[in-house]
């Protein structure tokens, strides 16, 4: 059996091979779950594939692994085709140098810590061996090199499990879920361990998540998807500030959703009038939403609101600690509507009392409407 | 997305030459399964073809009579473990008495005695000339028969009693485990609605483990139909009993056959019934909340019933069939071993250890093979393969035998033609043909704890191993292997046992002159001359003893919640 690192260099610093999945699709029967989807991924650089249960991302996955068949497309790591749909060949996972790691880690419960990260090395491989030693170490892992993964931590599991699909010094690494096993207080430091560890090994790495926060912090780059296709790309902060449906923006968590319009480059909202966003075609049925952390709230000021201020009534206020959640009453003169706001800090003004909102314009998310 | 809209054309092409060609696991699995259902496909195919002349003189004869003894039994059986078995379950979750703990295993003891065995015990200290009736004469001057009234040990209701006390077992474990399971907050809540311990019990507990129930009293019910020792030394007529009749006695194995066949649809209502139930189990879970379970402490005549209660199945289903036949056994062990004791056990070792080989080898490559290779068709093979745990053994050897004379019939022709040498009967009168029953009646047994252990490897591990550069092979030795040994020495044991008890195969299938343990026992039995057999019988008790100690060991000792190992999903190496 030939080793997955045979004539690869043998340290990680100098992996320079990129992931290039093009054009794939992917059916499981009739269920249709990937749609000609091209995912690029260059070295150095961790892409993140971000969306619910089901749009296809852990399914993206497992295609660039081996661990499914490729029906349509092609994947490339480096100059090489690990897998061409057309016919072309298929390399099976173990002969594509990828690291996988699991949500559940999936450690092997009956070897010990060691035996678990060497497990992808060859017997002769000391280098490696050598490596794995001194990473285990500097991860404050020794002392549970002899132990077996049941006694470790939730933590310590990932940080193994990341270890052994690094070992073998991968080509490509694949990341899915790879925080959500873990519990919420640890989750914040082990994120940075790891988005350390892989800024100093530069691996091209492809990472599934549903988190957006978790997206956000490690991704050089977010790729959005929905029923199996990719619906927008671009840095995090771009999918945060200018998401391009609606869809995307409420990744991100619940928003107010108003009905507006626009007339004469002006957007016409319950929340008053602002100047228009640009590229929305005007006459199109339109919504406009706006995340509750968007809401600048203020106490009604003696000389009443200003004119780009909106004025709401306070239904309820509670202190989070860190932010304050509100809901608020707004008089649109139709019935009203409800909205939901978060503002830094504590923020508590009395029930029934009146507060000044106020939106800034690059907040303004207008979108054409979806049929429901 | 004008790719995309391609696709859907293009895929449901490849699916379907996918589906039509099965990959190599499938094929392998389909085809390992097919060979081990061979009995049953042979069964099935003569209870598919026209045999109007049996038929008629069948009808006229003894089938109506079959019929009505076989139900009499099963539903007899059916009440008796219902009555014992969750009875004693109740008692022993929810009630705290005297030796409460010790019940709690010593309950499940009588699964060590084969059915016939206890007939033997029974009938041995029961007849007119055993030790009960002789000192009731005793004690109150009794001359003869005409003096007094005794029930006959050898009828019906004798073999429904014996068979209730060593099958109880099967229910108990299951309902025990079931109100194990069950959410305290049920219990509670009916409580706090104004239900007494009893009413909780008839409105809450049983309904909810009514489908474990079920469960325990189909499998009673199944090895009930199996049983032949016992009818067949008690003298009830059953179907079992018709078809060993008709078959050996009558030299009519077509006759067999179609008996096998009507035989089937019991087997077939119970396999039925018993999956409905199971499918239900699953859906019986309303809350996963488990707390301590209340213990409605017994006293005085309430704790007297409770410990009689629990005590009566163990003392008559285990302690005096042990006992008696140890003092047998201590008595007549020199008769025992003049009558070629050592090699005859031999013969059940090899002959069981062999089936327990065959049996894991072929429950691994059937487990493994479902695992890789996905696809209705090996599903459904590997379903019907292992459905031969509810054939009872006198059908399954006519499975057995019959494609085997074929076979061998076929061999012969062949070879007299070409070469001018009759090569006679090459399986059909050896030890293959009673391994072969074995593997076909055991294989479920074997195919079951495989793939449940099996099942507790994380898919995710055999991506990981896959990802790190192990081959299917490499993994399977790697990881596998080592996870599933102890399930994989389980299925053995189990099967192993299970061979070592086993009579009708072995009685109907065995060579001419060749004895195990349990057809020694049987002969000895049948000729009066059960004393002098008694260390054999206590050879398959003792045998019988293994795994019912694991079982005590192991299932008897956790529950959700209670004392349950830590460290998650992932489990230790110990």
């Amino acid at each position: 059996m030939s080793a997955p690192n045979d004539g690869k260099p043998s340290g990680p610093e100098s992996r320079a091979d990129g992931l290039h999945m093009i054009n794939v699709s992917h059916a499981f029967d009739d269920h249709q779950v990937v749609r000609g989807v091209s995912v690029f991924v260059e070295p150095g650089e961790l892409v993140c594939l971000l969306g619910p249960s089901g749009c296809g991302k852990t399914t993206l996955l497992r295609l660039a692994a081996g661990l499914e068949e490729l029906q349509v497309g092609r994947i490339t790591m480096g100059d090489d085709v690990v897998a061409d749909g057309q016919g072309g060949p298929q390399l099976p996972p173990e002969k594509r140098n990828v690291g996988l790691m699991f949500q559940d880690f999936a450690l092997f419960p009956h070897l010990t810590v060691f035996e678990n990260i060497v497990f992808g090395l060859n017997d002769r491989d000391k280098t490696r061996r050598e490596w794995a030693r001194e990473t285990l170490s500097t991860m404050g892992l020794a002392d549970y090199a002899d132990a077996f993964p049941h006694v470790l931590s939730g933590g310590q599991q990932q940080r193994v499990a990341l270890l052994r699909a690094l070992a073998p010094a991968p080509r490509v690494l694949l990341l899915d879920e790879p925080f959500s096993g873990l519990d919420v207080n640890r989750r914040a430091q082990i994120r940075q361990d790891t988005f350390q560890i892989l800024t100093d090994l530069g691996i091209a790495t492809l990472m599934v998540t549903h988190d957006p926060e978790e997206a956000m912090f490690m991704a050089d780059r977010i790729l959005v998807m929905q029923d199996g296709r990719i619906v927008q790309s671009g840095q995090p902060v771009d999918i945060y500030f200018h998401p391009e449906t609606a869809f995307v923006a409420e990744l991100f968590g619940p928003v107010n959703r108003l009905e507006c319009r626009i007339e004469n480059g002006m957007l016409t909202s319950p929340l008053g009038r602002h100047p228009a966003p640009e590229g929305i075609a005007a006459g199109a049925p339109l919504e406009l939403l706006i995340r509750p952390e968007a809401l600048n709230l203020a106490p009604l000021p003696a000389g009443g609101a200003a004119e780009e201020e909106t004025l709401l009534t306070v239904l309820s206020a509670r202190s989070l600690g860190r932010s304050t959640h509100l809901t608020l009453h707004l008089d649109d003169g139709a019935g009203g509507t409800m909205l939901n706001a978060r503002m830094p800090g504590v923020f508590l003004p009395e029930i029934g009392t009146r507060v000044t909102a106020r939106v800034a314009p690059e907040n303004l998310l207008v979108f054409a409407k979806q049929d429901a | 997305m004008r790719h995309a809209a391609a696709v859907p054309g293009r895929f449901s092409i490849r699916q379907m030459i996918a589906r039509l060609t099965p990959d190599r696991w499938g094929a392998a699995t389909t085809a390992v399964a097919l060979f081990v259902a061979t009995p049953l496909i042979a069964v099935a195919s003569i209870a598919l073809t026209p045999a109007p002349d049996i038929w008629r003189h069948l009808y006229d004869t003894v089938l109506f009579g079959y019929i009505e003894r076989t139900l009499i039994l099963i539903a007899g059986l059916g009440l008796g473990t219902f009555v014992l078995g969750t009875g004693t379950a109740w008692l022993v979750t929810m009630c705290r008495f005297p030796g409460r703990g010790l019940f709690n295993w010593a309950l499940v003891l009588p699964l060590a005695v084969p059915t016939y065995i206890l007939a033997f015990v029974f009938t041995d200290q029961l007849e007119y000339a055993g030790n009960l009736q002789v000192a009731l004469r005793e004690i109150f001057g009794w001359r003869n028969r005409q003096d007094y009234w005794f029930p006959e040990i050898r009828s019906m209701g004798g073999a429904i009693t014996v068979m209730t006390l060593v099958l109880y077992p099967y229910v108990y474990l299951l309902a025990r485990a079931a109100f194990l399971e069950q959410s305290v907050c049920v219990l509670e809540v009916s409580r706090t609605l104004g239900k007494n311990a009893w009413q909780c019990f008839w409105q809450v507990a049983l309904p909810l483990a009514r489908p474990a129930i079920v469960v325990g009293m189909t499998l009673a019910m199944m090895e009930a139909l199996n049983d032949f020792g016992t009818v067949d030394f008690f003298g009830v007529k059953t179907f079992t009993a018709g078809i060993y009749d008709v078959w050996l006695n009558m030299d009519n194995i077509s006759g067999a056959a179609q008996l096998a066949s009507v035989l089937m649809i019991f087997v077939v209502v119970l396999v039925v019934l018993e999956r409905m139930a199971r499918r239900g189990q699953r859906y019986h879970h309303t809350s996963s909340k488990i707390q301590a379970l209340p213990s409605y402490q017994l006293r005085g005549w309430r704790a007297g019933l409770a410990v009689a209660f629990c005590a009566l199945p163990v003392l008559l289903g285990f302690v005096l069939p042990a006992s008696v036949l140890t003092s047998y056994a201590l008595t007549f062990f020199d008769v025992t071993l003049k009558a070629n004791y050592l090699t005859i056990t031999l013969n059940s070792i090899l002959l069981s250890a062999s089936a327990a080989v065959a049996a894991v080898a072929i429950g691994l490559v059937l487990a493994y093979g479902l695992r890789m290779g996905e696809g209705p068709l090996p599903r459904a093979a590997v379903r019907f393969a292992s459905i031969g745990y509810a054939v009872p053994g006198a059908v399954l050897a006519i499975g057995v035998i019959v494609p085997m004379a074929a076979l061998d019939n076929t061999i012969d022709h062949f070879s007299e033609r070409v070469f001018g040498i009759s090569t006679g009967l090459l399986l059909s009168g050896t030890v293959v043909a009673i391994l072969y029953g074995y593997l076909t009646r055991f294989l479920a047994l074997s195919f079951g704890t495989v793939e449940a252990g099996l099942g507790k490897v994380s898919r995710n591990m055999d991506g990981a191993a896959r990802t790190l550069g192990a081959s299917p092979l490499r993994a399977m030795s790697r990881i596998h292997f080592p996870l599933i040994r102890t399930s994989l020495l389980t299925a053995g044991l189990l099967v192993f046992v299970d061979c070592m008890k086993e009579l009708p195969i072995t009685i109907i299938l065995r060579p001419f002159g060749y004895d195990t343990l349990a057809t020694f026992v049987f002969q000895y039995a049948s000729d009066e001359l059960f004393e002098e057999s008694a260390l054999g019988a206590l050879t398959i008790v003792a045998a019988g003893l293994i795994p019912v100690v694991i079982l005590a060991l192991t299932t008897l000792r956790s529950r959700p919640g209670h004392g349950a190992a830590a460290g998650g999903n992932i489990g230790g190496r110990a």
